[in-house]
């Protein structure tokens, strides 16, 4: 497939937004369920959901580029019965609009609790609010990842992995980008989202080379013999019918050599994981504050070019049809 | 949206359709245009239209954006003074500033010397008018694109069964069981001959396809015979040997419609050695064969008068009439001269596996005798018997280009002739049928001038610019046995160059040799470009000059609807119109739509007003003729007699009285007429309200056998359609031939070729079809070219027409040089490689694609993609120019200098067909430093006076209107 | 229910092109229209079609097949591009099976493309909606047409008809005939798109030859003259 950023851009922010809203929240149920001992937590809910906020707004935007016409964009939330896009559509501003909330039940300080689970979890206004965007962060993960995973034909793409990738990168690198805020607005709660994102990103290595080793052993249901109806081991396109390109030259293909693949693939192993993983460990170890920041914006730009990767590496059956010109 | 139920054309407003014949090629389709509002909403087939039966192809699909496309003409353009020739610098002038130049200028010439202005036509439909024209001016130097396309097939048949493929016969496929094509990528007959192939694979016909490449027809064929380029004479020989061998000839048919029987004088020291031996008997001198020969009676034992009653001749033998002569029936010689061309021979040359070559005769012999048709149709010989039923055998054949454009094509095409005869397909159902006015006598009655006397001062031309040669008085030679025309067509060099040789007009021009002219008309032709052979040498002769700084070539008028390559070097441009704005004849006196059933014409009625001052070139003619009181355009008082070409079409007769014209449908006074009769002032009506075209149905017994058919001739010749209602014997044998071949021994009083070329009309004249080389093979190294590259038409362009189209030219935007894995591997080549291509007489530089579906000693691309630079009203950018090439440019007009001459053109030797296909090549690696860019490049031609301007990024058409649809 | 497709059949397609441009025509004026050429006039022209024509070679030299190959949506009884498009532009006919797009919701975001398998979509880089074919939809359905003129552009114009149009739910019609007898199949049958349009395989037809069919009492050349006799024959020595 022919990568194209305003997707790459609408899928990384909005996933860094996602699991930053994830890393808030979990922050918070840890220190309600008195996992976490730090004084400072509270101060970090708002500015980071308006972080989350912009993140989730950027790649909005960014969507919007993806589009021919953006004004009629309202349309897309009307199918939502048969397609993903539409129910990314629709969850995404309803996501959105519970991170707003949460930043702002944090931000006026609306957190008194309402009533007590079990003795132990005090509720208040913020926990509901935030286990229901933990639902739709997940819920979106979901819409996002299955608007790729959905389509049966495109092989790199159709399997679970595309969702766990998804969801683990996700997290990760909104976990990287909390343990970042944290670092930049001197909260204790470094090493904590450090730890998860470096789990978070171990994961999703793992999940990602699997993906990888597997898009590699793939074997393609359809061939060109398929594509055509005749049975032949030697079928060359002589000509696809026309020479200048068409949508369907420019859609679906990388455009790039191997080799530039290759390079893609070892720079995004490099910039999602190794790097900004040594990053956390490094400043865990000499209590950096600006490290954890480097961390993030690595793994992002690894992100951005893991992004591309997983466009590019996806081979489209209808390229079977444009190989040639004459 | 609207719902598209309710939202369709039958809702708007301004809507009209109008039927008239595409020209989008010229195959002739009957079309339905519809317009909204004056504008070309849609262009359709007409259903109703016998020719194209509502098909259309990807051109005619396309029309809108040829009559819309920014590359036309709309002004008459004058050279400006101090520009150059061939830098497409004009200013604007008027149409009567164009007929003042142009009256000035002939007027002079036909005063004084009327070969010194040469009108040479392309791809055109109207020969009717321009030949007559040019005869009427007094100018032998005319011709058309016949002479640089497929002359060999249209003299290698007409001279041997007195019709032909091209616009003149063609397979009957309706009723063929086998199906043998040669050659052809797409031919003229495009859209009828798709229909009925596609029909008769479907009525599970056997479809075989004999090309070096499989591409077009020959993909879907069931058979895919590879042949090297050129050999198909051999192949031919060896498949006729094997026919003969076997005894899988009709032998009926042979003795009774074909001079196989009769006998030949077989004595080598007599001056009439190889003539039919003639029978004492009266007969009427005419253009056609006299009946006074004779056969050998099995029965009796004696020499008989052909045809005589109850006469049953051999075939076979030799014989010593009563006066002592040897003779042999005509079929003993060719059977002779077969022995030598076994399968095996042919395989060493053709390439093509003796078993399969076997294989193929026995099909075609076994399906042509075993397969026979009978319809019940009565009919009636030239001999008086009487035929309960109309018989065929059904073998088909089709060849076009791929035989004609080699300069063995024409003993080729007479040998291809000879194998429909032996198996006894001529005008029978399943097998070749003749188109009207076809079959014509062996050969056609109308004759070239006789010598230079024919050329007068303010005189019409004595004799028809082009004609068929019977012998060698015929030709059109003077004294010394020099030509007469700039072409040298009815020459020595070329006798039966019937459609003459427009490819070396521009040469021999420019040298002055046989002398120089003043003015060339060039209509329809891109002689600057893809019609002329060594192209860039010939840009150079239209802009070469002599000492005097004078052009070689003085004057040059093109009229051209686009701007082509050869407008840039006119000095007078005579801007077109389209074939959706003016009307047009295609006329029975020249190639008609006819069907195997009967003759059919047809018109164009203009459907649209003409873009800016664009004027019809018939037109143009006419007022030219008026104005230089050509006698068929005046009256005696002087007074012009036509006011324009619709008038003209409806009011000329070929002589006065004649009842013949342009148009075959409703003469007479009222239209009760056809074929002959008076003018008819409402004849254009008529053909409007029957959808542009007349349809004649020949009873059925009038529909077969018409080289025989009683019925059918007289019908003919009462029709004016023929002169003679005599039998039109096939000839397996050429006596035509053979008096060539005899005046080049010397043994014959009359006209004698210069010393220099006696061998080689003596060697090529041969009246029994045999094998030679291409003439190129034999002349250059072909160890150091030891490639054949040819071109092929691509279904989706005609020519260089096209690239002006937004549409086809996305399809074939540029073209590659295709070439077989094994080879382009072998030379290093990866696919899509810029590689040179270079024949002994020039380079190109373009890109290679590997491809299966060519034989590996042949090279090959698509014909007149590549463009010169800024032509066609196309960025100089464009892909054509840059990335596109055009073949032409390796392709020699001239042969190397050989002992018969230093000039002669790069053609058959009988015909003067231009041999595009012989070139040899050899291919190599463009290094790597090299432009990735085509060569040669010409400087960029850049727009003229009168083109739209320069068209933006974008075009929705919709009706018209060219920026339709909203941007966001 | 009815379900209108093509049947091409590749036993007959020459590759000529006339159904892309004939398509073109009728469509850039019409109710999908119009169809857009970007640097119509310059290097690499590009525009909209709704159907190509493309050609393969299966083997190798000299035993190979040169195959042309018409393209145009196959309007696929379980069309993938349509439950996924957001906006509901993508929809297929209850009333006879075919796919559409309406310009007016279509927010040109690609993704109806995607999920085509055939690559039978193309996005108008000017108009940016999803463009393809509709299968002449405002032809077929002009009553104000001739029965016989009902039809796809592409099929009227095709000179080999080896386009063939009609409801492939009807048992009796000429494409479901043409289907079942001359082994039409699908594209890419491991989708389950069940696309509407089936395609007729190349069909070869050989002649059998047999010996005796040389060896003719009939053979003409016994009518030439036999050698003569010549000297004794048994008949003048043998009692
Ligand atoms: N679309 C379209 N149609 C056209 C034209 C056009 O430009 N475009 N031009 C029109 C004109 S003017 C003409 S003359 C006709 C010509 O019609 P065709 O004769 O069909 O034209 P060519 O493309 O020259 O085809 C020649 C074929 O012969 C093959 N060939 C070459 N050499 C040999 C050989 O030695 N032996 C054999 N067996 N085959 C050989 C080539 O591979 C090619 O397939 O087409 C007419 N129709
Ligand atoms: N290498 C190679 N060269 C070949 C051939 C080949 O097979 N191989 N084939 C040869 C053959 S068979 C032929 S017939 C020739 C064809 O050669 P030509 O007939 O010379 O070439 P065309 O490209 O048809 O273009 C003739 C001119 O007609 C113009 N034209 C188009 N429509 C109109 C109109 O309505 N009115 C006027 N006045 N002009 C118009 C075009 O703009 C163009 O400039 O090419 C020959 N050249
Ligand atoms: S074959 Fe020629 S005349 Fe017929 S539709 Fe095509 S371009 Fe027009
Ligand atoms: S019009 Fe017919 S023959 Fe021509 S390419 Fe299309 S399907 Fe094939
Ligand atoms: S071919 Fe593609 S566009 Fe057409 S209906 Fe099937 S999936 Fe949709
Ligand atoms: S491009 Fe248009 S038709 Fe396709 S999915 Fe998007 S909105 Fe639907
Ligand atoms: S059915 Fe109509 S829209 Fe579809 S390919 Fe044919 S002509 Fe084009
Ligand atoms: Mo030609």
């Amino acid at each position: 497939m022919h990568p194209a950023f305003s997707v790459i851009f609408l899928t990384t922010l909005i996933g860094a937004g996602q699991g930053l809203f994830l890393a808030l929240f979990t922050s918070q149920f840890y220190s309600l369920a008195n996992l976490l001992h730090s004084p400072q937590t509270a101060e970090l809910y708002a500015p980071g959901s308006l972080l989350a906020l912009l993140l989730l707004g950027a790649g909005l935007l960014a969507s919007f580029f993806h589009l021919g016409h953006p004004e009629r964009a309202w349309r897309s939330a009307t199918q939502w019965r048969t397609s993903w896009l539409s129910r990314e559509v629709i969850v995404l501003p309803a996501f959105m609009s519970m991170v707003m909330l949460y930043g702002i039940v944090h931000y006026f300080g609306w957190t008194q609790t309402l009533f007590v689970i079990s003795d132990a979890l005090p509720v208040d206004l913020s926990l509901i609010i935030g286990t229901l965007g933990t639902l739709l962060a997940f819920a979106l993960f979901i819409c996002t990842a299955m608007i790729y995973a959905s389509i049966k034909f495109l092989q790199e793409w159709h399997t679970p992995l595309t969702l766990i990738n998804y969801t683990l990168f996700g997290i990760a690198s909104g976990f990287m980008l909390a343990a970042a805020l944290s670092a930049w607005m001197n909260i204790e709660l470094v090493a904590f989202f450090g730890a998860w994102a470096v789990i978070a990103t171990l994961l999703a290595l793992l999940t990602r080379v699997i993906s990888l080793i597997r898009n590699q052993r793939i074997r393609h249901k359809s061939s060109i013999q398929t594509a055509l109806g005749i049975r032949h081991n030697h079928i060359k396109q002589s000509t696809m019918g026309f020479m200048g390109g068409s949508f369907n030259t420019r859609e679906f293909f990388h455009g790039r050599s191997d080799s530039a693949l290759k390079i893609i693939k070892y720079f995004f192993i490099l910039m999602v994981f190794v790097v900004p993983v040594a990053l956390i460990l490094v400043s865990y170890m000499i209590q950096s504050p600006h490290l954890p920041m480097l961390a993030f914006a690595i793994q992002f730009l690894g992100l951005i070019a893991e992004r591309y990767y997983f466009f590019a590496d996806a081979r489209h059956p209808q390229n079977l049809y444009y190989q040639n010109i004459a | 949206m609207q719902d598209p139920v309710d939202h369709n054309d039958a809702g708007q407003s301004g809507v009209e359709v109008k039927n008239t014949t595409c020209y989008m090629c010229a195959c002739r389709c009957g079309i339905r245009v519809t317009l909204r509002d004056g504008e070309v909403r849609h262009i359709e087939g007409n259903p109703a239209h016998p020719h194209n039966q509502g098909v259309l192809c990807a051109k005619g699909a396309s029309g809108i954006m040829k009559q819309y496309s920014p590359g036309r003409l709309s002004k008459p353009l004058l050279r400006k003074k101090n520009a150059k020739r061939g830098e497409s610098d004009f200013e604007e002038i008027s149409w009567e500033q164009a007929f003042g130049i142009m009256h000035e200028r002939l007027a002079k010439i036909r005063a004084e010397d009327p070969k010194k202005f040469a009108l040479f036509t392309g791809r055109d439909q109207m020969q009717a008018l321009t030949g007559m024209f040019a005869k009427q001016f007094g100018t032998p130097n005319y011709a058309a694109h016949g002479g640089f396309c497929s002359v060999n097939m249209a003299a290698g048949l007409i001279y041997t069964i007195g019709g032909s493929f091209w616009e003149f016969g063609g397979p009957d496929l309706e009723r063929s069981k086998l199906f043998i094509m040669f050659g052809t990528a797409e031919d003229h007959d495009s859209n009828p001959l798709k229909i009925h192939i596609s029909k008769f694979k479907r009525q599970g016909g056997r479809f075989i396809s004999i090309n070096p490449i499989r591409t077009g027809y020959s993909a879907i064929a069931d058979e895919w015979v590879a042949i090297k380029p050129g050999t198909d004479g051999a192949l031919l020989l060896a498949i006729c040997n094997e026919i003969i061998q076997q005894g899988l000839y009709d032998r009926d048919f042979l003795v009774n419609y074909t001079n196989a029987a009769e006998l030949v004088i077989d004595d080598q020291k007599s001056a009439d050695h190889g003539l039919f031996y003639p029978a004492e008997m009266h007969y009427e001198e005419g253009c056609f064969d006299p009946q006074n020969k004779l056969w050998w009676d099995k029965e009796l034992d004696i020499a008989m008068g052909t045809h005589t009653p109850g006469c049953n001749p051999y075939l076979l033998g030799d014989f010593t009439l009563d006066d002592g002569t040897a003779v042999k029936p005509s079929f003993q010689l060719l059977k002779e001269r077969m022995e030598k061309y076994s399968v095996e021979w042919a395989e060493s040359i053709t390439g093509i596996p003796a078993e399969t070559i076997r294989r193929l005769a026995h099909e075609m012999g076994v399906t042509a005798r075993d397969q026979k048709i009978e319809l019940p149709i009565q009919w009636t010989d030239t001999w008086g018997n009487e035929h309960d039923s109309v018989t065929g055998n059904p073998v088909s054949f089709h060849a076009m280009r791929g035989l004609a454009a080699h300069s063995n094509g024409f003993q080729t095409i007479r040998t291809l002739g000879i194998l429909m005869t032996l198996l006894g397909t001529i005008d029978r159902p399943g097998g070749f049928r003749h188109k009207a006015p076809f079959p014509r006598p062996i050969p056609p009655c109308p004759k070239p001038p006789k010598g230079p006397d024919c050329v007068k001062p303010d005189t019409v031309l004595d004799g028809m610019p082009l004609g068929w040669p019977a012998t060698p008085d015929d030709l059109f030679v003077d004294d010394d046995g020099e030509p007469v025309r700039i072409d040298k067509a009815f020459s020595w060099e070329y006798p039966l160059s019937v459609h003459g040789l427009m490819h070396n007009t521009i040469t021999n021009a420019w040298r002055g040799d046989p002398y120089k002219i003043d003015t060339l008309l060039l209509f329809m032709a891109n002689m600057a470009w893809n019609s002329s052979m060594n192209t860039s040498k010939v840009r150079d002769m239209l802009t070469d000059t002599d000492d005097n700084g004078e052009y070689k070539i003085p004057f040059l008028i093109v009229c051209d609807a686009f701007h082509s390559e050869t407008v840039a070097f006119a000095d007078l441009v005579l801007p077109d119109t389209t074939y959706l704005e003016r009307y047009d004849a295609l006329s029975m006196l020249d190639r008609p739509i006819s069907e195997f059933s009967g003759p059919v014409d047809s018109v164009r009625i203009p459907v649209t007003e003409p873009k800016g001052d664009c004027k019809p070139f018939q037109d143009v003619l006419i007022e030219l003729g008026s104005r230089l009181q050509l006698p068929a355009f005046v009256k005696q008082d002087g007074k012009r007699k036509f006011r324009d070409y619709p008038d003209f079409v409806i009011n000329y007769e070929t002589s006065p009285g004649s009842g013949i014209g342009f148009l075959a449908g409703w003469r007479g006074k009222g239209g009760e007429k056809f074929l002959k009769g008076e003018p008819n002032p409402k004849q254009w009506e008529m053909y409007a309200n029957n959808n542009c075209f007349f349809q004649y149905e020949l009873p059925k017994s009038y529909q077969y056998m018409r080289n025989w058919n009683q019925g059918y001739l007289e019908w003919a010749r009462a029709h004016g359609m023929t002169r003679y209602a005599e039998p039109i014997n096939l000839h397996l044998y050429s006596e035509v031939l053979q008096k060539f071949r005899l005046a080049a021994q010397g043994k014959r009083p009359g006209k004698q070729p210069p010393e220099r070329l006696r061998k080689r009309v003596e060697t090529y004249f041969d009246p029994l079809p045999f094998y030679y080389e291409p003439l190129e093979s034999q002349l250059v190294d072909t160890r150091e070219y030891p490639l054949n590259a040819l071109t092929q038409r691509p279904m989706a362009m005609y020519h260089s027409w096209d690239s002006q189209n937004a549409w086809l030219r996305q399809i074939h935007t540029h073209n590659y040089l295709f070439m077989n894995p094994t080879l382009a591997s072998e030379k290093g080549f990866a696919d899509g490689d810029w590689i040179w291509i270079e024949s002994p007489h020039g380079k190109v530089r373009c890109m290679c694609r590997y491809s299966e579906a060519v034989e590996p000693g042949t090279v090959w691309t698509w014909n007149a993609i590549g463009k010169a630079s800024g032509a066609w009203g196309l960025s100089p950018k464009a892909n054509e120019s840059q990335k596109g090439f055009l073949l032409n440019h390796v392709i020699s007009e001239e042969l190397p200098p050989c002992e018969s001459g230093k000039h002669l053109s790069n053609s058959d030797p009988i015909t003067g067909q231009a041999a595009w296909f012989d070139v040899r090549v050899k291919v190599y690696k463009a290094e790597d430093s090299e432009s990735k860019q085509s060569w040669p490049q010409f400087k960029p031609l850049h727009r003229v006076p009168g083109m739209d301007k320069k068209r933006g990024k974008w075009q929705n058409y919709v009706a018209g209107l060219f920026n339709a649809g909203k941007k966001s | 229910m009815t379900q209108l497709a093509l049947v091409i059949d590749l036993n007959v397609c020459v590759g000529c092109h006339a159904c892309v441009t004939s398509c073109k025509e009728w469509n850039t004026s019409g109710w999908a229209g119009p169809m857009v050429d970007q640097h119509p006039y310059d290097n690499d022209p590009t525009g909209t079609f709704f159907n190509r024509v493309q050609t393969y070679e299966i083997g190798t030299f000299p035993n190979m097949e040169t195959v042309h190959f018409p393209k145009s949506c196959l309007h696929c009884e379980d069309p993938p591009c349509v439950p996924v498009c957001p906006t509901g532009a993508s929809y297929k006919r209850k009333d006879n099976g075919v796919v559409l797009v309406d310009y007016d919701k279509c927010i040109g975001c690609k993704y109806c493309s995607w999920a085509c398998p055939y690559g039978m979509r193309e996005l108008d880089e000017y108009q940016k909606v999803m463009k393809k074919c509709t299968l002449c939809i405002d032809r077929i359905s002009d009553e104000s047409k001739p029965e016989s003129e009902r039809k796809p552009a592409c099929v009227l114009a095709c000179p080999t008809s080896a386009r063939l149009f009609g409801d492939v739910h009807d048992s009796d019609s000429e494409v479901s005939v043409a289907i079942r007898e001359q082994g039409g199949y699908q594209l890419m049958p491991e989708w389950g798109t069940r696309p509407a349009n089936h395609y007729l395989p190349r069909r070869k037809t050989r002649l059998q030859l047999h010996k005796d069919e040389l060896e003719r009492v009939d053979n003409p050349l016994r009518e030439e003259s036999l050698p003569a006799a010549e000297g004794e024959t048994l008949d003048d020595i043998a009692f």
